[in-house]
This record gives structure tokens, sequence and C-alpha cells, in this order.
């Protein structure tokens, strides 16, 4: 079994990101604490409850209760991005040449890097917030659909709708593909390469016995994993319609133990899948072989990250029982 | 291995409803402010007058999330389950939740939110939901508004308030119509929501054992056959053929001084069905309750209930929102307790006689 470094934190940790080889570990009390010869801390929000990696460059963005959106630096400085005062800010998202999304209540703004903010208003509260991979347009998640609107123009917002609360939002690598979690044990797709004036495509992918609050793309976007039942649930999207008309694969299955987070490796299709009792297990695609990281430990696995070159795995724990996996060791 | 995952004791949740202007802020006020050795969590649909400083304080739009089941009366408060989730990550900071209600919010679909929502529900409790009524203006209310009535149907704890800008008298039919609308509630007159906060937080009213141990005398407040209670529902459908007599007897009893507040109670749409009858036969009940909550649940606001099954030690305690149901053994019947089934609906177009006929048809042959 590889090795595990474990950090032992108080209370919920909700993510895990890292910047170069340094994992930074967000806690909803407020705080970073990043593994970096020693635990080191960055006091940041008046709790937090959203933090993610910038795809775009070296940092990351998180948002909280004290109404901040901040930029966290791999030297572990704080920055703040922008502040509304009382708001719980729970949706962030990060695109091109420092642009950020952020939402509350029934606003998605995004802010520029010259701090210039352009407001889109939603007609219900955004529940998820997504850049399109090329970062020209945001997707926010809402009851009823998604809308999409374009950041550079005053164009009209593209609506998608499907009944039922959307509760998150991610585009597949390449842009083709837009899929929301939902409310009720379900993922909703859309296929957006239609043709112009043609309805989108929808893909209904259920069966999930609950909500899924994990989703991961594999490197080239052939497969999207999921959490939500007690085996990650893998969406084949290789074809140019996706998974419509074909079964998902079903990895890391154990009786009755939910997957909670999922994560696919930066290199290869192997995927990280952490359990509710916070046993974590790496399984390859191609021929479903499975690999122990890690035994059950106290808490749920609420998020994990690979390092840049696949070989270190940091996982953060609802119990607060985190910790860094080896499999190079 | 479950012993690791969430033996967190699920934190108790209050729903706060009233119209506006019926003293909600006022209470809450004294919730934050009281000295009484436990901090609450509040979220608020708007700031407002809630001129205490506390980082608990969350606001957040009422949204209401219909599922996708095909029920329409399956409707749960999105923002609530964002919430909750945000504030349980962080558990240690306050002993309960309290979810204050705007004045024309439905209750019901907070209620459902800690039924239907799997994560809310594994985390929190309904405790209670409490109405704040004025009781100046209760009958302006009803007459103008069917969230008024709503409120008072569906909550656990009926608080009348301002009582001091209302005689003696006119309190009393305040009261009485309260009681019509809702037999199963607990009472309290108070004015400048001065009510004692012991009888309005932590009452495990939702839970069905606790609601019980604390209201012995669930379903015997003898108001059943109040003079325009329940019974009285058959005029409603006949409003306008039959006010002009209606008047004329009521003023026997009241005098004409309360020809307002009495007039009032038509315009009351919410009917309760109390419902009494011997031992019951376990396999013809159960499918009779789900039977009434499947095809009436939209009807149905509340049902609560005490069955005696036949051959069972144990007394079941039953109760319900729309088409939510859940029942459980509650205690051994005690020496010289009378095994009698007692159940009550509260809702709109109930048919009383076919409830009654119907559950009498569960009894037990002897």
């Amino acid at each position: 079994m590889p090795t595990v470094a474990p950090l032992d934190l108080d209370g919920h940790v909700l993510a895990v990101e890292f910047l170069g080889d340094v994992p930074f570990f967000a806690s909803a009390n407020g705080t970073f604490h990043r593994l970096d010869g020693g635990d080191r801390v960055s006091e940041a929000h008046q709790g937090m409850l959203t933090a993610i990696r910038d795809p775009h460059s070296e940092s990351l963005i998180s948002g909280g209760e004290d109404g901040k959106v901040l930029r966290i630096s791999a030297d572990g400085s704080v920055s703040e991005l922008a502040s509304a005062p009382r708001k719980w800010i729970s949706q962030v998202a990060a695109g091109p040449q420092g642009a950020i999304a952020y939402s509350y209540g029934k606003s998605s703004l995004v802010r520029l890097a010259d701090g210039t903010t352009k407001e889109f208003a939603e007609e219900r509260t955004v529940e998820g917030l997504a850049f399109a991979p090329k970062g020209l347009r945001i997707a926010a998640a809402r009851y009823n659909g998604v809308s999409l609107h374009w950041i550079g123009m005053n164009a009209k917002p593209i609506d998608l709708e499907w009944k039922g609360a959307h509760t998150g939002v991610t585009f597949s690598p390449d842009g083709n593909f837009l899929v929301t979690s939902m409310q009720e044990n379900a993922l909703h797709g859309w296929k957006l390469d239609s043709k112009p004036g043609a309805e989108a495509r929808h893909m209904r992918m259920t069966g999930y016995p609950t909500k899924v609050k994990s989703l991961s793309w594999s490197v080239k976007g052939k497969w999207l994993a999921s959490s939500g039942a007690p085996a990650a649930i893998v969406w084949p999207f290789q074809g140019k319609d996706g998974p419509m008309g074909k079964a998902p694969l079903e990895l890391g299955t154990r009786a009755n133990i939910m997957a909670t987070a999922v994560k696919f490796h930066p290199l290869e299709d192997i995927l990280a899948i952490g359990f509710i009792d916070g046993m974590i297990l790496a399984v390859r695609i191609a021929d479903s072989k499975e690999a122990l990281l890690r035994r059950p430990g106290k808490g749920a696995v609420s998020a994990m990250s690979w390092s840049k070159n696949g070989k270190l795995l940091a996982f953060a724990s609802e119990a607060g029982d985190c910790g860094v996996i080896d499999i190079s060791a | 291995m479950t012993d690791a995952i969430s033996t967190q004791k699920p934190i108790p949740v209050t729903v706060l409803t009233g119209y506006l202007g019926a003293g909600k802020t006022t209470l809450l006020n004294r919730i934050l402010s009281e000295n009484h050795g436990k901090k609450y969590a509040v979220i608020v649909n708007e700031f407002g007058e809630i001129g205490i400083d506390n980082d608990l304080i969350v606001e957040s739009d009422e949204e209401i999330y219909e599922m996708n089941n095909g029920c329409v009366c399956c409707t749960v408060r999105g923002d609530l389950i964002r919430v909750v989730e945000g504030l349980m990550r962080r558990p240690g900071r306050f002993d309960g939740i309290i979810v204050e209600t705007t004045g024309l919010a439905d209750p019901v679909p907070v209620a459902q939110t800690f039924f239907m929502d799997d994560d809310v529900r594994a985390k929190t409790e309904l405790d209670a939901v409490i109405a704040l009524v004025d009781a100046k203006h209760l009958p302006l209310r009803l007459k103008d508004s069917r969230e008024a009535e709503d409120q008072i149907a569906f909550a656990d704890v009926v608080v009348i308030n301002k009582s001091d800008l209302v005689t003696p008298e006119e309190l009393d039919v305040i009261e009485d119509i309260v009681r019509a609308i809702n037999p199963a509630a607990r009472v309290y007159k108070t004015s400048r929501s001065g009510v004692d906060l012991a009888r309005v937080l932590d009452q495990g009213a939702f839970n069905l054992e606790r609601a019980l141990e604390n209201d012995p005398h669930f379903l015997e407040h003898g108001h059943d056959d109040h003079v325009c209670g329940p019974d009285c529902d058959h005029d409603h459908h006949h409003h306008h053929d039959h006010e002009h007599d209606h008047h004329g007897h009521e003023h026997h009893h009241h005098g004409a001084h309360q020809h307002g507040a009495m007039s009032a109670i038509h315009d009351v749409t919410v009917q309760s069905v109390s419902l009494r009858g011997g031992q019951m036969n376990p396999e013809r009940f159960f499918p009779w309750i789900q039977k009434i909550t499947q095809t009436q649940g939209p009807n149905i606001l509340r049902l609560k209930g005490i069955i005696a099954f036949k051959d069972d030690p144990e007394r079941y305690v039953v109760q319900g929102v729309h088409m939510i149901i859940e029942g459980d053994h509650q205690r051994p019947w005690k020496e010289g307790e009378k095994h009698e089934s007692r159940l009550v609906f509260i809702g709109r177009d109930l048919d009383r006689e076919k409830l009654e006929t119907s559950f009498k048809a569960c009894e037990a042959v002897a």
C-alpha cells in the first residue's frame, strides 16, 4: 500500500488543491493549510464555503460566509478580489487572463483582471458556475436549467431549460458538452455543438441513490466520473453523442458504502474514488483494476486532488483527517 | 464502520411563521438577546429590523423547488438546503437553527425540506412550527389571505400576540378561531411577543414521541364541538345563502359587538376532522392511511394521531404533512388507559363523513 502522510485538521475540510507540489487544504472555518515543509496556515475567511484551483494560474479562488472572494497565491498570501457584505459566496469559478466569476442570490458576476465587474441577472438563485474552456462564456446553473452568458458581449443569454433544480455545472474539456448535477439524484447533459438555432440535445443520466456532489473529467474528456452511488459512476463521452444510449462504468463498487468524491489522474485514465467512510481506491479504467490507497478514516472524503505529475494524491475529509498519498513509493 | 460516520446529534430546527406585523422580529430579537444559555443560527428573508449583530444570521431568498416526481405538493426550499449544508459544516457554533419565513410564506415547503432532502434530514430535525398571530388583525388577515390561515393550520404552537390590544372577550373569540382552524396545536396568549421561550424552542413537536409526552391531552381539548368549529364548515360552502341566518344565530351567544370577529370565522377555509375509534387492525389501517395521503395529500396540511392496534401493547403514533407520513411505536399503554385511536386531519375539502366511515372500517373485529 502507498504511504500516507496524514494531516489532522479541526472540523470540515471542503477542498484540497495543489499549487506546484504543495497541497492546500481549505477548511470550512475559513483557513487554508498548506503542507510546505510543515503545516502553514493562511487566515482567509470568516467561514469558507468554496475553494477552487484557478486552472489558468498558480492560485486558488475562494468564497465565504463573509461575502468575500479571495485569491490565494502559492506562497499562501491572500488578496481580496470582491466583497458583498452579508452575502454568502458559495460559488466561484476562474477563467483565463485573471477573470473570475462568483455569485450570490440571483446574480452572477464576472470580474476581469483590471477589476471591472459585469453583473448578469438571473431569474433564480445561481447554484453552480463554470467558465467554458475557452473562457468566453460562463454557465450559471439554476432552477429549471442553465443560463449561458457571453462575457464580452451584451447578447442575450442562451437558456438551456430542463425542469428541476440544477445544483452544479461543468463543461467537458472540449466544450462540446455541458453537464449539471441535480437536486433529484441525477445528472443532466446538453450537447452544445448543435447547429445555430437548433435546440441543444438532452442527456439524462439517472439511477443514483443519492445526490451527485463530485464530478471529474478524464484527462482528454473521454469519461465523466461521478459520486452519488456505492461505486464511481463513469459516463462515456468519447462518441460525438456522449453517453446517449450507453451504460456507464461502475468502478470500485462497495456494498452500500457511498462514493463521495472522485478525481481523475492528470495523465492517465486512472480514477481516485473517495468514500463516505474515508476509504480511497484508485481504479484503472482500461481493466477496472483496483488499488487501495487509504483505509477507512474518521469521516467522508470531501475532495481529492492530484499533483501535476500524478505522483501525489491529496485528500480532504469532512471530519478533518486529511493527508497526502504518495503513489510512486 | 458506521460509528465513524456522523454520530452527531441532529440539530433542532424551529420554523417561525406569522403574518407581517405579528411580532416575529420581536420574538427573534428576544431569542437572540435573552440569556437562555443557547446559541441559535437564524435564517431570515431580510435582515430588516433585527438589530443584533450576529455572525449566525443568514439572509436567504425563499426559493421553492418542485420535486420532479409529478407530485404538486412535493415542494422544498432550495435556499434552505444550501444554507443548512453550509451551517452544518461548522455545527459547533450553535445549538439550533431558526428559520423565519416571510409573512406570505407557505410553511409547507419549509417543513418538507426537513423530510425530503436526504442531506438536510441526516443532520437536522424539525423541532416545531410556530405561528405568531396578531390578535387585533387576525379577522382581517383571514379575510384577505389564505396564508394566515395556512400558517395557523400548519403550526404545532400558535402564539396569539398583541393580546393587550383587544378586549378579553375578543381574545376568547380569536382563540376559538385558532382552535377551530387547528385543534391539535398548543395555543399561548401573550403581548409584545412575551411568550415564555421554553414554550417555543426545543419543543420536539415534530418528534412523535416527545410531542405526545409533552401533550398528554392531545386531541382532548374539547373544542371539537365549539360553536363555530369544524362542524360549521358546511356553512362555508353556502356562505352567501346562510350568512344572514348564521349571524343571527351567533348573536345569541356572543352579542353584537363581536360581529366582526365572528364573521371572520366564515373566512376560514381550513377544516379539521377529528376521528375517534377503538382498536385498529393494522392490515386495514396502514393501506387506508397510505391511500388517504396518496389521494388526498394535496388537501391535507397536517395529520396527527395515536393509534391503538389490537393485541399491540404499545401506542402507535403517526403524523404527516401532505403526502409525507411517518409513524412509530411510542410507549406501552399504561394500566387502565383506554385503548382507543385518535386521529386529526387538518386541511381543505376533507370529506368528513367518508373519513369517519373508512376510519371506522379499519377497526379490528372484536
